[in-house]
């Protein structure tokens, strides 16, 4: 069966709305096409991580949809850009691509789009209902806005997602349909110690073991005692995506779609049942780290996902007004950048010698200062991933506080055997 | 000649070209370099091999949702493969040919094909006709 557009759909893409509004529906419905989806859907909202600049092209694209007359009919936050528009942090790009790129991001703003710019855009207000059609962008947003806001999106990445957002519509396959969002995988974490379970730095490692093991299939977490809080829920997807291709998980009697094991697999016997146990735990967490017997670290990058003001009230509370001996960059967005300024907590915790970075992050544009042999420490499992391949620093992970304990000593400091 | 028949995923001009066969699944974003059309990833079995102007054959794609992204930038410097042969069809990586053909930029022609077919095109001189139809002159290997 072949794809069927409505007449509406069909005279849009014809250009009834302008050439630009005319493009998005083409390549909303030639991918719906390609992808066998028999129909588009209307969508509530969008995330778009096409804003980041990878090349000339983009930025062309983006202005054709301008100068088409495009603008996007439903809600649409911007994920991060390549620029920190907010003059918090400064980047090395050379001229030609800084130019890009702040073009870029001006088209997406000229497109309709709000100027979010985070990764973490379910913290700055953009909360889809449980059961909302929508398309995300955005690996970790892609598997938060699934999992813990139970609304439903594929993972769509550049391109696809403005023109989603354009249209209004989706492809109607994949994570959009019921049939496809139970667990086939049951990822038991019961054997672990309820006491790390409950900490922090237990979620990346987590979720690099159930990225790595699971990949695109959907798994139940099954055995907690305790009802997960969000910012671990959103650091363990987020690991999870960049270690796989995790776009839906489940946590049996926490997340919306799984009040318990058997509804999250669709009252249908899992095809396989993971037992998670110690040693797979320290297995994961050795391979959060690449740097070998660090004797110092060079700087400290907390924030992927984008920080909340959470997470920013711990970073005081560790820091205890110290000063660092090597920097700590805090990654974050703007929701959140506004209030520490308006509580003037911006300037205290840069006087320490922390480095705020907004609109950004440090992985996706050269922020943190060239260094052969450079060591970064990290609480996030996703930083930990991209960090060594987009930065040519070596990583090492740690919780929280031992990142803040190491960032004022200059030597990496581990509160127990990890 | 032998002859394969593929199916079209995305319309393309006849082309020709070296058929290189990925012998591990590929994420174009950081495993493929925009300006050069080399592969990039260290640890990929093809790493250093040139994909521009040739038939290349994705066993499977993983990774970053940026993928489409690297493949329009190398549309656009016109480093592209000459035709892009998927095992199964990923929207993720095509949407790249998809785009640039709005931008009215030269595309490639993308199938599919499965991949236990890939080993025998490998290394040859391919042909690709506009319906699919893969060929290669056996007697020049």
């Amino acid at each position: 069966m072949g794809l069927d557009l409505t007449s509406d759909e069909r005279a849009i893409a014809a250009g009834e709305r302008g050439v630009g509004a005319a493009m998005a529906m083409r390549i909303v419905a030639e991918t719906a096409r390609l992808m066998g989806a028999t129909r588009l859907i209307p969508i509530e909202s969008a995330h778009i991580d096409g804003a980041l600049y990878h090349g000339d092209s983009g930025t062309l694209f983006a202005e054709r949809l301008v100068g088409g007359g495009a603008t996007v009919s439903v809600r649409a936050t911007l994920n991060v850009g390549a620029v920190d528009l907010t003059g918090c942090s400064r980047n090395r790009l050379p001229a030609h691509e800084l130019d890009m790129a702040k073009r870029m991001m001006t088209a997406y703003r000229a497109l309709g789009c709000e100027p979010t710019w985070t990764c973490a855009p379910y913290q700055a207000g953009h909360r889809p209902r449980l059961g909302a059609q929508v398309a995300w962008g955005e690996s970790n947003a892609v598997v938060f806005c699934n999992s813990v806001l139970g609304a439903r999106t594929n993972r769509y990445g550049d391109f696809l997602d403005i023109a989603c957002a354009i249209s209004g519509r989706a492809p109607d396959y994949g994570l959009h349909r019921t049939e496809n969002r139970r667990a086939t995988v049951v990822f038991d974490v019961s054997q672990l110690d309820p006491a790390f379970l409950s900490s922090a730095v237990a979620w990346p490692v987590l979720g690099n073991l159930y990225g790595r093991m699971i990949g695109d299939a959907i798994g139940v977490i099954t055995g907690l005692s305790f009802r997960p809080w969000e910012d671990i829920l959103k650091a363990f997807g987020a690991t999870a995506a960049s270690a796989g291709a995790v776009g839906l998980f489940h946590v049996a009697g926490a997340t919306p779609e799984a009040p318990d094991e058997a509804t999250a697999c669709g009252h249908i016997p899992p095809a396989e049942r993971i037992v998670v146990t110690p040693a797979l735990i320290a297995d994961a967490r050795r391979r959060l780290s690449t740097a070998e017997r660090a004797d110092r670290i060079d700087a400290v990058a907390i924030g992927s996902p984008h920080l909340s003001l959470e997470e920013f009230d711990s970073l005081r509370s560790l820091l205890k007004g110290r000063t660092l001996a090597v920097p700590i960059y805090a990654c974050t967005g703007r929701h959140v950048l506004n209030i520490l300024e308006r509580d003037h907590q911006r300037q205290q915790l840069e006087s320490l010698g922390v480095v705020i970075v907004a609109d950004t992050c440090v992985v996706v544009t050269p922020i943190l200062p060239e260094k052969p042999g450079a060591i970064l420490m990290t609480n996030s499992g996703k930083f930990a991933h991209y960090a060594p391949a987009n930065t040519g620093y070596s990583v090492l992970y740690g919780s929280m506080e031992e990142c803040v304990e190491s960032a004022v000593t200059g030597v990496p400091v581990f509160a127990g055997p990890s | 000649m032998s002859g394969l028949q593929a199916d079209v995923l995305l319309a393309g001009a006849a082309s020709r070209g070296r058929a290189l066969a990925l012998t591990a699944p590929i994420s174009f974003w950081g495993g493929v370099d925009p300006k050069t059309a080399l592969i990039a990833d260290a640890r990929h079995p093809e790493y250093g091999q040139n994909i521009s102007g040739r038939i290349l054959l994705v066993p499977e794609t993983v990774g970053s949702s940026s993928a489409a992204a690297i493949l329009l930038e190398l549309v656009h410097a016109g480093r592209a493969p000459a035709a892009i042969v998927l095992h199964q069809p990923d929207a993720i990586l095509l949407l790249g040919l998809i785009v640039a053909k709005e931008m009215g930029w030269n595309t490639p022609i993308a199938l599919r094909l499965d991949r236990d077919r890939f080993a025998e095109l490998h290394g040859r001189d391919v042909q690709v006709s506009e319906f699919g139809l893969l060929s290669s002159d056996l007697e020049r290997h």
